[in-house]
């Protein structure tokens, strides 16, 4: 049985690509207003993860269950494969490379999801796109295309498109990775904003002042297992295992 | 006579030629539009052994003449003509109209096929990742996402496509099909002069060129947003409170 607070969870996630095994049994919960980072090193699955949450990647075995609705995977195959599109509407994703519907402007974007996924009404979607655009500081820019906007603008644009699905959590898979390093502030700002107001969200991320300052709980993915977990302020000034206390060495 | 009274003499028969050819080639190609987005994500998406019957249609249409593709459907048809009137088809057979319109969506299709495919394999793979994690089914994710990239990917190579058909349509002249072309040889046995094939030159240039331009507006509507990209900015507006 679930919590009602619980908002996701995922249990014993395990994820293969041919004989390699990526994932070897990850379990997370995160509760309302959890903001939750997941860092590791290239190579430690941190990704795959994510995306295992919302069935981007269709992990090898493993539970997922979001708000009550369960998801249970066995040898690569989702048990109830036609609510995986229900689940996914209700999580937002943010993508490192932003992907954005190139052929779409900027309003467009933002207006895609509620009109063709949740049926709302093209001006109420409108309506709703102007104000999460406005506040990401780009209503100006509505009607220009994703080629015309910096990657930070780009990547405020599509928190602006998750958010205007009202996820009950938003996935972040390294939303600055792929930024110039005088762009990155503005999309931790966002960011910083949202968890302000108690969204939940679960970031993949190298950025380690959002993860000490910003984070409920800190996950370090190492080698496909969750190798330390915990309050950030514990983990980062008094890390427990020797894997965790030479990535933050090598980070910082 | 000069290639004007020509002209003057025989301008209905030229006309009403050329819009049989325009007939039979835009009703080939809209048939072949039609079967072919199916036809191309099948090439894309299917297993190699499913699709292996698809690979041998597009291979036999791409690689013989599409004027063999004609006589054997023309002719072959003759061939079957008992079979064919138990199964209540010969009276579409023996239109040499149909036959040739047969033909040419026959082969339209499989290379539109071809052509989408390849639209299809250039669609940014993070954009169909993004449809899906914002909930979109795949019938969505196609509609708003694949089939918008993949058609204004192809869109020059299906125009190309497109000009190809019209001047084989006029290969239907040979199986008694009175487009362009068959007009054109009938006024020349009549007249013996060389100038109406002149002037079906011209009519035929004439309506590729106006194709042409059709097109190429299209394809400025399809590509508006990377046609943007190179417009200036007039306005860089300082966003308040993200400066980085």
């Amino acid at each position: 049985m679930t919590q009602p607070d619980i908002i996701l969870q995922a249990e014993d996630i395990h994820k293969s690509f041919g004989n390699l095994e990526v994932l070897k049994g990850i379990s997370l919960k995160a509760r309302n207003h959890d903001v939750i980072s997941i860092l590791g090193s290239s190579g430690s699955g941190k990704s795959t993860f994510l995306r295992c949450l919302n069935f981007l990647e269709i992990p090898t075995s493993g539970k997922v269950t979001i708000l009550g609705e369960e998801i249970l995977v066995k040898n690569g195959k989702p048990q109830s494969a036609r609510h995986i599109e229900q689940i996914r509407a209700r999580l937002g994703m943010v993508f490192q490379q932003f992907n954005l519907w190139t052929h779409r402007t900027v309003l467009e974007n933002v207006m895609e999801g509620p009109i063709h996924v949740k049926g709302t009404s093209k001006a109420e979607a409108r309506d709703k796109a102007e104000a999460l655009l406005k506040r990401v500081g780009l209503e100006e820019r509505m009607q220009m295309y994703p080629s015309q906007l910096s990657g930070g603008q780009q990547q405020r644009v599509a928190i602006a498109r998750a958010l205007a699905m009202e996820p009950e959590a938003i996935l972040f898979d390294e939303p600055t990775s792929a930024l110039d390093p005088e762009l990155v502030g503005e999309v931790l700002k966002v960011m910083q904003d949202l968890a302000a107001e108690g969204r939940t969200m679960i970031v993949v991320t190298h950025e380690m002042g959002f993860a000490r300052d910003v984070s409920s709980e800190v996950v370090f993915l190492h080698q496909g297992r969750i190798a330390e977990q915990g309050p950030p302020e514990e983990m980062f000034t008094n890390p427990k295992t020797e894997v965790f206390e030479r990535f933050i060495a090598k980070v910082r | 006579m000069n290639p004007i009274e020509i002209l003057i003499d025989y301008w209905p028969r030229l006309l009403d030629g050329a819009l049989m050819t325009i007939k039979l080639t835009f009703l080939g190609a809209l048939i072949a539009a039609l079967v072919s987005p199916g036809f191309a994500l099948i090439r894309v998406r299917v297993s190699p052994l499913a699709q292996a019957p698809l690979r041998l249609y597009v291979s036999f249409m791409r690689g013989t003449p599409i004027l063999a593709q004609l006589f054997l459907i023309f002719y072959g048809s003759g061939q079957f003509r008992p079979a064919l009137e138990d199964w209540g088809l010969w009276t579409f057979f023996r239109d040499p109209f149909n036959c040739a319109l047969l033909a040419f969506a026959l082969n339209s299709t499989a290379y539109q096929t071809e052509i989408l495919r390849g639209g299809i394999m250039g669609v940014p793979q993070g954009e169909i990742e993004a449809a899906k994690a914002v909930g979109m089914t795949w019938r969505k994710t196609l509609a708003r996402v694949v089939f918008p990239h993949a058609y204004r990917i192809a869109w020059p190579a299906l125009g190309n496509e497109f000009i190809l058909l019209m001047k084989a349509s006029a290969l239907a002249s040979v199986v008694t099909v009175f487009d362009l072309m068959g007009r054109t040889r009938q006024v020349f046995s009549k007249t013996f002069d060389f100038s109406v094939y002149l002037w079906a030159a011209l009519i035929y240039l004439f309506m590729t060129a106006v194709f042409v331009f059709v097109w190429r507006q299209a394809e400025r509507y399809l590509s508006r947003h990377i046609e943007a990209r190179e417009r200036p900015r007039t306005t860089t507006p300082t966003v308040k409170g993200t400066q980085a």
